[in-house]
């Protein structure tokens, strides 16, 4: 079967609206930020992006339409994804662990705090 | 009898094999993009200065140009639809206001750039501006690619030829898109 013939099998959206949709959608994600609420703006920002990111992809990319194998190895990359930032995200992040440490880290936070201690930060 | 590329004439696992590329790349790149995007989430929750640089970024550029992103993918949907009705001159068309949309966002981007670097912010002045170069850098030469491969299949479909391509530089160009969807927020809202 080729890509033409495949693809003729299933009607189309109205592409139209769901563009406006995402249009809609990248309003609000700008307004987040503009209530001062940081939960709102993570919301707005990151929540709407998963979103859109799903919209474009269901509609626009047809991915629902595919075999069965293309969103599972998508979704296996992901997963990956995942499994990456789990494995190093302790060594990036943290400061110290059992058998090592940032030294230079340790001095930036000491010297941040020194200030604060001093009732010269709010 | 004409020699044809095999990707058109070729089924392989079920779907044409030209098709099957395409996906077979997007998963490479959520690799390469998830990779980058990854490390940036981590720094910028380790590290409270990504906020104070990210601030630098202007929002309504990049709101301006996710709207433009957003509008190529609806126009590359529509040639894609042409296509699958057998006009290829309309889907030329919708092409060709997709490649303007990428060229739009090009320009816009150097336009920001430019002015990020006369303020001093390099790529070399912090991590954040590395990351940011680094992303947004990669995130344009994809731009740039998807909109020197979408000339050649805009010049084909104009003569009604090899229109199933048009579907294909279509997911790649929805992807595109889709990195946008998550650098914009990253890059420029979460301050």
């Amino acid at each position: 079967m080729t890509t033409h013939a495949h693809a003729a099998e299933h009607t189309h959206p109205n592409y139209v609206k769901i563009w406006a949709i995402l249009v809609l959608l990248l309003c609000v994600s700008v307004a987040g930020p503009m209530f001062g609420h940081k939960l709102v703006t993570l919301i707005t920002a990151f929540g709407i992006a998963v979103v859109k990111a799903y919209l474009v992809a269901k509609n626009f990319m047809h991915i629902n339409l595919e075999k069965r194998f293309i969103p599972y190895i998508v979704l296996t990359m992901l997963v990956f994804m995942l499994l990456f930032f789990a494995g190093v995200a302790p060594d990036v992040m943290k400061k110290e662990g059992r058998q090592w440490e940032k030294p230079s880290w340790k001095t930036s936070a000491a010297a941040s705090a020194a200030p604060a201690h001093e009732g010269e930060h709010h | 009898m004409s020699a044809r590329p095999i990707a058109t004439t070729r089924s392989s696992a079920g779907l044409p094999t030209g098709k099957l590329a395409v996906w077979w790349v997007i998963v490479s790149e959520i690799v390469i993009f998830g990779g980058l995007l990854a490390s940036y989430i981590m720094y910028r929750l380790a590290h409270d200065a990504f906020s104070e640089q990210a601030a630098h970024t202007n929002m309504w550029i990049g709101a301006f140009n996710t709207l433009v992103l957003l509008s190529s993918s609806l126009t590359a949907v529509l040639a894609h639809q042409a296509a699958e009705a057998g006009d290829g001159r309309k889907a030329a068309r919708l092409i060709w206001f997709t490649i303007g949309g990428a060229f739009t966002f090009l320009i816009v981007k150097s336009f920001e750039w430019t002015s990020e670097i006369q303020h001093g912010f390099t790529i070399t002045s912090s991590t954040f501006w590395s990351f940011y170069y680094t992303a947004a850098g990669l995130h344009a030469l994809h731009v740039l690619a998807g909109a020197i491969i979408m000339m050649f299949v805009a010049s084909a479909a104009a003569k009604n030829l090899e229109l199933h391509r048009v579907e294909l530089i279509g997911v790649y160009w929805h992807f595109v898109d889709v990195v946008w969807i998550f650098l914009f927020p990253l890059l420029y809202i979460a301050k």
